[in-house]
């Protein structure tokens, strides 16, 4: 197959960035989208390297960066815009999932980093998403020291239960959600994580405390509101829908009123 | 033995040697906590719960990722389960029943004591887990479910679907923030460990490379934990992440730390076939399918060559014309043997010419059984997210036609040589996890890598790396413009400035893939001397044009991915060597690691006792010299040395 490939390319977080044409063939459709990318980036090594084609004013912007690490779907780090929608055109998938039998021969495809505020640019399709982590740190978590746990069978949690709180802990902290979001808003990730903690016992002592947090932390970092568009559940790669946003909404107006 | 090899392992009876070491061992008081200052390099279970518990206890704890988030660590993608023998499932299963699966399972060559404080510590890593909020599955009642992992007999695998190493990470994660936020640990995400820093020989802090700046950076301390992971990638495909590396390893190596077991990798028998030149990436469908699939190929070499032509499908083949080769060959545990077993076997049967796919390189793993048995709903539950994984990958739908699978590096059990304590031959140095080589001997059993990281950082290294600091909190900071922290960063700055003024035609992948082909075909899933010889001068030949012809575009002051790639695959390159080496020394079949020179009449590894019951620790002797090897004895006091036997 072969592909001609609109790429944002931006050097670094103050840089101006702009978008190039780059065409490539000789891809097989069972060719994941960043296995594409690792071709194209081949090449542009090479032509860089070839004095000849720079002196053709070939590509002189070197090859394209992009975060990517596990390559199935669960570290969560590759993060690409593709034609318009958070991990391209297939559902439920990560971009590293995305395979280019979902594209037709020929197809010009625009690539572009996450676009969010609290998301900046470091480089190309690279961003910076420590916000995340700054999230979870004001209160993704369950006070509990190492060594002072009791018997697991302890704590008894129903099989319904257990599969729903595992349905929010599967967010993989990518930031489709933000991306996606018309007011660039991290409800969705934050419910994630709200929602699996207050479903189970153990975290019910913390829970209106960890709503509380983690919200107001999300709004000093720049993340804006949800308006209920329910975008963001069409393009989690991991499914996870609006009913956990429903039950961080519920968390946090418990926590208000008990104010 | 070498007088540096002192194992440190506590008299008295197996059972009571932990609670032994942990009354020996000194403690540090509170306000003496406050004064020590620790480095962790790596945010995997061992890492990020090692990080997590020490800044609970008190200590100054740093912590170094390469990754954007200490939440993509390659932990994240294990999918199966841990192991702890808590006998939730009344199936006789106890602290010395996982000891001795993980010591047969490892072939005889892990140390006693450690696999079992690893046992002994196994369930308090259960309750911890819970405790911090980790959705593991659930029976009906609410009580812990569990299943079956290759190797063992008994159910004490616990699970959250097939992404166990995603939920304890994402807990060992979190008790991490909770430090972070308290101040106890800084963060350094986007940082990569460039060079170990020792002042009078004693591990002192580190050379960092600021990944989106690309400046180095010096960050002193009174003791550094490695926990890095293994070197699977060096043989560049492999089921590891794209980003682990064995560079962390190696610096420390060459600073003094000896390598234990380089040879020993495990290959991995459920991964997807690898599907043409364009592929970059393995990927592992979960050991947990093989509580319910059945492995197959076929028995007429006439439905080979059809299936190859896609005339016929698998599901087609009549029930006997299809060769189950592991119920036929290891019928007491069946489709449930080791990893190193059930890859080996595939093997035998692809070379014997009955590979499924076009490539010859690939078996079924059937569940048209499973779902008769248990019915739709239930196999979806155990395993509908790898399933749609896998048609996600092949568009084929394992609840139609089996899955193809085939073996792939997974795992490295070899690593840096620790002693009881965890320390390496370098004071102050400690390695955990995957980055040691302690507790899985030849081969490591599933879920008990998730188990060895999480024992390692919340139990293990906590206790033991106080009897060290102990001796260190009348020491000052450490000071980062001693002369020694100054060397270290001009020799990291020496090899970035030869990579980039290589300016060659090669990119640093191509480099990769040609040391990964000289790796799988010499030093892969049979070895023998001649081909280990072989592997030794290509890898040395390909390094050297590696130095004439690679380039690697950019600047060091930018964040630059082929930088950071070119000085990984400097490291790799020298690990495949030393794997080769160590492979070429061990002349029997042993856990992952088979020479053709040794095995039985039916094709069966065969170990030998006589000569290698040791641990092969490799000591770093310069540039241009062989390195030295080092032997630790491996003494069986409390279980028999037995040959593995999966068949009755």
């Amino acid at each position: 197959m072969e592909f001609n490939l609109k790429i944002w390319r931006q050097k670094n977080a103050k840089a101006k960035g702009h978008f190039e044409t780059y065409h490539i063939a000789g891809i097989e459709e069972d060719a994941s989208f960043l296995e594409m990318l690792d071709i194209l980036n081949e090449q542009l090594i090479r032509e860089g390297a070839d004095p000849v084609a720079v002196e053709r004013g070939c590509q002189s912007s070197g090859p394209v960066s992009f975060d990517h690490d596990c390559r199935e779907g669960i570290c969560g780090a590759c993060s690409l815009y593709i034609d318009g929608r958070a991990h391209g055109p297939d559902d439920h998938v990560t971009t590293c999932q995305l395979f280019m039998r979902h594209f037709k021969d020929g197809a010009t495809i625009t690539v572009e980093p996450w676009r969010s505020a609290a998301f900046p640019v470091i480089k190309d399709l690279v961003v910076d998403r420590r916000a995340f982590d700054k999230i979870l740190q004001a209160g993704g978590f369950i006070s509990v020291r190492t060594g002072s746990a009791q018997d697991a069978n302890n704590i008894l949690i129903p099989h319904d239960k257990a599969e729903e709180s595992m349905d929010a802990a599967a967010c993989v902290g990518c930031g489709a959600c933000v991306a996606t979001c018309k007011n660039g808003s991290a409800m969705l990730f934050v419910a994630a994580r709200v929602s699996s903690l207050a479903l189970l016992p153990q975290g019910r002592p913390e829970a209106k405390q960890r709503a509380k947090a983690m919200v107001a932390k999300m709004d000093e970092l720049g993340f804006g509101n949800c308006t209920n568009t329910r975008a963001c559940e069409l393009e989690c790669p991991k499914g996870i829908t609006v009913a956990h946003i429903a039950r961080l909404n519920r968390e946090f107006l418990k926590a208000k009123f008990s104010d | 033995m070498t007088d540096k090899l002192i194992s440190k392992i506590p008299d008295g009876p197996l059972e009571s040697k932990w609670a032994r070491r942990k009354s020996e061992v000194h403690l540090v008081s509170p306000n003496n906590k406050r004064k020590l200052e620790i480095i962790v390099v790596g945010t995997g279970l061992g890492g990020a719960s090692a990080a997590a518990s020490l800044g609970e206890l008190g200590y100054n704890v740093k912590i170094f990722c390469i990754s954007d988030s200490p939440r993509r660590a390659h932990s994240i993608a294990a999918q199966g389960g841990i192991n702890a023998a808590k006998n939730y499932q009344n199936d006789n299963d106890s602290v010395y029943r996982l000891f001795y699966d993980t010591i047969k399972g490892g072939d005889y060559r892990s140390r006693e004591a450690n696999v079992y404080r690893l046992a002994e510590v196994s369930g308090a890593i259960i309750d911890q887990c819970v405790a911090q909020g980790i959705p593991f599955a659930r029976e009906y009642g609410g009580y812990l479910a569990n299943r079956s992992f290759g190797g063992v007999q008994v159910s004490r695998t616990f699970y959250a679907r097939g992404q166990t190493g995603q939920q304890l990470l994402l807990g060992a994660y979190a008790a991490l923030n909770r430090q972070i936020a308290a101040g106890t640990v800084q963060s350094y995400p986007r940082y990569e460990m460039m060079d170990l820093v020792l002042v009078n020989g004693q591990a002192k802090g580190i050379i960092a490379r600021n990944l989106v700046t690309g400046q180095l950076e010096r960050f002193g301390a009174h003791a550094v934990i490695i926990a890095t992971g293994g070197y699977g990638n060096t043989y560049f495909l492999s089921t590891n992440a794209m980003n682990s590396n064995g560079s962390a390893a190696l610096q420390c190596y060459k600073k003094g730390a000896f390598f234990a077991n380089p040879c020993f990798a495990q290959i991995h028998p459920t991964c997807i076939p690898v599907h043409g030149d364009q592929q970059c990436k393995l990927t592992l469908m979960s050991e947990s399918l093989r509580n319910d699939g059945r492995i197959w190929v076929p028995k007429k070499k006439e439905d080979v060559e059809k299936l190859r032509r896609h005339e016929i499908k698998a599901s087609q083949i009549p029930e006997e014309d299809r060769d189950y080769y592991l119920e036929r060959r290891y019928p007491a545990f069946g489709n449930l043997v080791p990893r190193d077993v059930a890859s080996r076997a595939a093997k035998e049967r692809c070379d014997a010419g009955f590979g499924v796919n076009e490539t010859g390189k690939a078996v079924y793993l059937d569940f048209a059984d499973a779902i008769k048995r248990l019915g739709h709903q239930r196999v979806a539950e155990r395993y509908g997210n790898l399933f749609e994984m896998y048609e996600k990958i092949t568009a084929s739908s394992p609840w139609e036609e089996p899955m193809m699978i085939y073996p792939a590096i997974h795992y490295t059990m070899g690593g840096i040589w620790v002693d009881y304590d965890l320390q390496t031959t370098v004071p102050g140095l400690y390695a955990i996890g995957e980055a040691n080589f302690s507790d899985h001997g030849g081969n490591r059993l599933g879920a008990s890598a998730l188990m060895q990281g999480l024992a390692d950082g919340y139990f293990i290294i906590p206790v033991t790396i106080g009897d060290y600091l102990s001796k260190k909190f009348a020491e000052p900071k450490t000071d980062t413009a001693l002369p020694e922290f100054i060397e270290a960063e001009k020799a990291v700055q020496a090899r970035i400035d030869r990579l980039l003024g290589i300016k060659g035609k090669q990119t640093v992948d191509y480099f990769h893939k040609e040391l990964g082909h000289i790796m799988w075909e010499y030093v892969g899933m049979a070895r023998e001397a001649k081909g280990l010889k072989k592997a030794i001068e290509e890898i040395e030949a390909l390094k050297a044009r590696f130095y004439q012809d690679v380039c690697v575009p950019g600047s060091q002051f930018e964040f630059n991915q082929e930088l950071e790639k070119a000085l990984r695959l400097e490291d790799f390159f020298e690990i495949g060597e030393l794997m080769a080496r160590d492979a070429l020394e061990r002349n029997e079949s042993c856990g992952g690691h088979f020479r053709i020179e040794s095995q039985t009449e039916e094709g069966e590894a065969k170990r030998d006792d006589e000569h290698y019951m040791y641990v092969a620790a490799w000591e770093y002797k310069g540039p241009d010299k062989a390195p030295e090897m080092h032997k630790e004895a491996l003494k069986y006091e409390f279980i028999k040395v037995a040959t593995r036997n999966y068949k009755d």
